[in-house]
């Protein structure tokens, strides 16, 4: 496995958006916007996704100091077939773009990839972003949003939001130091309503192959955040891991965990989609890293990769989990 | 880790199935929708003085047009979260089915949108009661002559 090293990558600025569902979940304050309508005031659920994604680079860059032409290259993807929220949003911005897919592990894999280009001194600042859309992801994945059927305790609930990072080589007080693209890992798993059971081996397939070829152990980290298992694959994570006799010692959570309060939203098993793990670490894990409550963390967001044609024609869910390790630097 | 472990593993952490629960609830919405359906049918028939043909259709259309309002004020999903066959089943879901999906097709325009997309989830009910119509239809043809 390439582990991907960064000495000269640190975050600039970030943001993060939400919708109704968020501003309504526990991490709500540390978000920068949210909307009280899963339109935000436009007329269809993909414009509003785009809305998102708007306003989230709009309020990295402003928070940078930065303007759209200082960009040497963006890079960003959300659920949407075509990646149309990226592709609709960036065509305004006339910067270098690349597009990318990895379901809900789009979030780590934008973010190494944009950081690939300021370690190599190929851009002095870059921005990656991701976003996902709770009505515009059920509608394409899976039911029309009003069809009355009844979704299994498994399902997940995406998260409507989205989240913006620059990057760029002058020193903040947040590095990236390494980028760990994972492999994709099938199981067999067929059904599309448990996609955290589906996930989990996938980012234990990561993990453990980080841990073993950097020689480190879980509690070199802060924390190490998976994107969102939810409360089953993250409990099936933490079974697979302590089996295997990791010590955990309370350094794992889960971003779709902590974006909801499980015991009073009705979000079913948890938060998920792209903008899951991108908006809890943009918000939450960055804010304590920058605090120095964490030193050294590492979010592993976890994608599965079905497409509805395939589930259809019997196939399995292969699934993908890339992780970001960011440091604190003093 | 082999795909055995991963196998075994995962059981350990499927939830449980409420087969029983839902049945259960199932049976009693499904049976409440259908005493009330029963109560409008009498009302056609005392209040309006149609015949019992007539007072069916009118339920049924009433139900469809109930249904049909729910899912737009974005009510009716979370009742059929509750009652999963109870409302899935009656002509309730088939209502339900049709109004969601032209919702969801709104934003794509008239043809293409509504359209084309209203029947996406129903359309498997009509294409198989159409052929199985026909096929005992046929069957009762050729034995007992129509």
């Amino acid at each position: 496995m390439a582990i991907i090293q960064f000495h000269d990558v640190y975050v600039t600025s970030r943001s993060a958006v939400g919708g109704p569902v968020e501003a309504k979940g526990p991490l709500a304050e540390q978000f920068d916007k949210c909307y009280e309508d899963t339109y935000c005031g436009e007329d269809c659920f993909e414009k509003a996704e785009r809305r998102l994604l708007y306003d989230a680079s709009d309020i990295a860059l402003r928070k940078a100091q930065l303007q759209v032409s200082d960009l040497d290259v963006l890079v960003g993807g959300d659920l949407l077939n075509q990646l149309m929220s990226s592709h609709y949003f960036a065509k305004d911005l006339q910067v270098p773009f690349i597009g990318m897919y990895a379901a809900c592990a789009t979030s780590s894999l934008v973010i190494g990839t944009a950081a690939m280009w300021i370690e190599h001194h190929m851009a002095s600042h870059a921005m990656a972003f991701t976003s996902s859309h709770t009505a515009a992801a059920e509608r394409q994945f899976r039911f029309p949003n009003e069809y009355g059927i009844q979704k299994k305790d498994t399902t997940t609930t995406t998260v409507c939001g989205a989240g913006a990072i620059v990057l760029g080589t002058k020193p903040s007080n947040i590095k990236v130091t390494a980028f760990v693209p994972g492999k994709i890992v099938d199981w067999n798993h067929t059904d599309a309503n448990d996609m955290g059971l589906a996930m989990a081996p996938a980012a234990y397939d990561t993990l453990t192959t980080y841990l073993k070829e950097s020689k480190q152990k879980i509690t070199d980290f802060d924390r190490i955040v998976t994107g969102d298992l939810s409360q089953v694959g993250f409990a099936f994570l933490t079974d697979l891991l302590t089996q295997e006799q990791y010590e955990i010692e309370n350094r794992l959570s889960d971003c779709g965990l902590m974006i909801y309060d499980n015991s009073k939203q009705d979000v079913f098993c948890g938060g998920s989609g792209c903008a899951c793990s991108m908006c809890v670490s943009m918000s939450d894990l960055l804010n304590r890293l920058e605090q120095g409550e964490y030193h050294r963390i590492m979010v592993l967001a976890t994608g599965a990769l079905l497409s509805p044609v395939a589930v259809q024609q019997k196939g399995t869910i292969p699934c993908i989990a890339h992780g970001i390790v960011y440091e604190r630097s003093e | 880790m082999n795909q055995k472990k991963i196998k075994d593993t995962a059981k350990k952490h499927a939830p449980k199935s409420h087969y029983v629960k839902n049945e259960v609830i199932a049976f009693l919405s499904g049976g409440a929708l259908a005493i009330a359906a029963q109560f409008v049918m009498m009302a056609y028939q005392t209040l309006l003085g149609v015949d019992e043909k007539t007072a069916i259709s009118m339920t049924v259309v009433t139900v469809i047009l109930i249904t049909a309002i729910l899912t737009g004020l974005g009510i009716y999903d979370k009742f059929a979260q509750v009652c999963g066959a109870g409302l899935f089943i009656p002509i309730s879901g088939f209502a339900n089915s049709l109004t969601a999906c032209a919702l969801e097709g709104k934003s794509e325009g008239l043809i293409y949108g509504i359209g084309s997309n209203m029947f996406k989830l129903a359309g498997s009910v009509l294409t198989y009661g159409i052929a199985s119509a026909f096929v005992f239809g046929m069957i009762r043809f050729i034995l007992f002559g129509g």
